[in-house]
């Protein structure tokens, strides 16, 4: 039987039917049509899944709705201002340096690469690396992502 | 996967759960590893026992004799980053930074890497090789058991279905020991490793000899194995790169790698022990006699 339960994501109260065994990233694009977050692999390797929760990345594929409970989420919907058109110097960074082709990956990676940036704001290449080694991209061999999180950090 | 999800407030309720579902619940505290095996049906509970909420479970702290406790709900990530683990059993901090992504130590925790028992598991090794102790508490009272004797085989602890792991006991280290953790894997952190070793070794700074030695292995047996034979070897010599071979190449003979196993061959796995644990030896020594 589903249960309704409140959470809180981007900022706002809201809430959803579940049921227990649901992951949050089944959560979020099933009953609340944030579809930002992907599903992939949902083995935790490729981290399209990723979202913030309390302010560190985590996997939405392996982490239970249920451990949502009093947590503050943010997905990739949630990181720009709200006006209309607006993005986060990360997302623009990632427009700019042309570091998308399929997109799938994006999401997660944007949202691994905030974590970094709120944690390390001024990371080397090498940490960005290390950082976003859980996200995989089979489009663009990665160094365009680098560069866009690294023009990021720069304007930030 | 379909499950009841009780979520207990104090060890007391999680323990009253467990003994009343025996063999029916599992507990979950990150869930990285929980959450797939579900999925894959490798295991079906019907009531998954989350101690998340339960408080004092999650913890680093020193005390003097005692050395450092860990509470079994620590994450991954902050055995990784914490200054008092970094300080004193860095090759902890090693080992736990070499766990999956960053997403998922930050979620992984230590009593889950432990009691799901993988052969592999960087934090169960490293903490054999530190003669780490687990507190357990269960319906019938509590115990403690020391982590070598803790493994059963792959995935099997002695842990019983109504038992709680709560807390890893790690005892200070002698001066003048230093420890490396080094593993093998196709793609870095977020692969299992093909093989892992932690090496730990105490000198005689005076003598200049090795005083005591820990070689654990990882992935080439059921349970986090010790390669005891090259342990004796390095003990109360001085070590030089003659020694160093004679001893990987011992540590190579000691592993027994299953055959089939996806990762790699036991010519393999076997030859990449020796290659590590000599890597590891030569790192060490090297250290000690600069210091």
């Amino acid at each position: 039987m589903k249960k309704l339960m409140e959470i809180k994501v981007n900022g706002e109260t809201r809430e959803i039917l579940i049921e227990p065994w649901w992951s949050l990233a089944r959560a979020l694009r099933e009953q609340l049509g944030l579809t930002g977050t992907k599903i992939s692999c949902e083995t935790g390797d490729c981290g399209a899944c990723t979202v913030l929760i309390d302010g560190k990345a985590v996997k939405s594929c392996l982490f239970p709705v249920m451990k949502a409970r009093g947590r503050e989420i943010l997905t990739i919907e949630g990181i720009s201002s709200n006006k209309r058109g607006k993005l986060h110097p990360l997302q623009q960074a990632f427009v700019e340096h042309f570091a998308v082709q399929c997109g799938y990956c994006t999401p997660g990676m944007i949202m691994a690469a905030k974590a970094l940036l709120d944690e390390t704001p001024k990371p080397t290449e090498a940490q960005v690396k290390e950082y976003l080694c859980g996200n995989l991209c089979r489009c663009t061999g990665y160094t365009k992502i680098i560069e866009a999180v690294l023009a990021a950090a720069d304007k930030m | 996967m379909r499950f009841e999800y009780l979520e207990p407030e104090t060890i007391e309720e999680a323990l009253t759960i467990l003994n009343r579902y025996q063999g029916r619940s599992k507990v979950i505290a990150g869930g990285t590893d929980l959450m797939l095996q579900m999925r894959n049906k490798s295991i079906d509970p019907e009531y998954v026992v989350d101690i998340t909420r339960i408080p004092g479970l999650n913890h680093i702290a020193f005390d003097g004799p005692q050395g450092l406790r860990l509470g079994a709900l620590t994450t991954i990530r902050a055995l990784e980053t914490s200054v008092e683990i970094q300080r004193r059993a860095p090759v902890l901090s090693q080992a736990a930074g070499q766990l999956g992504s960053v997403a998922v130590r930050n979620v992984a925790t230590l009593g889950g890497n432990l009691c799901n028992a993988l052969p592999s598991a960087e934090t169960s090794q490293a903490l054999v090789a530190l003669s780490g102790r687990v507190r357990i508490a269960g319906s019938k009272g509590e115990r403690i058991v020391p982590l070598e004797k803790f493994f059963t085989g792959v995935g099997k602890t002695v842990l019983e279905p109504d038992e709680l792991l709560l807390e890893i006991l790690v005892p200070g280290c002698p001066p003048h020991t230093s420890g490396a953790y080094l593993k093998h894997s196709p793609r870095g952190p977020i692969d299992l490793a093909i093989v892992n070793i932690t090496v730990l070794i105490t000198m005689d700074p005076e003598k200049k000899i090795c005083r005591d030695a820990k070689i654990v292995l990882g992935a080439v047996g059921p349970t986090p194995l010790r390669a005891r034979k090259a342990e004796e070897m390095l003990k109360g010599k001085r070590i030089d790169e003659i020694l160093i071979e004679g001893a990987a190449q011992m540590a190579s003979e000691e592993a027994h790698p299953r055959r089939g196993s996806i990762r790699g061959s036991v010519e393999y796995k076997k030859e990449m022990v020796r290659v590590l644990t000599g890597r590891a030896m030569k790192e060490l020594t090297v250290f000690e006699t600069e210091s």
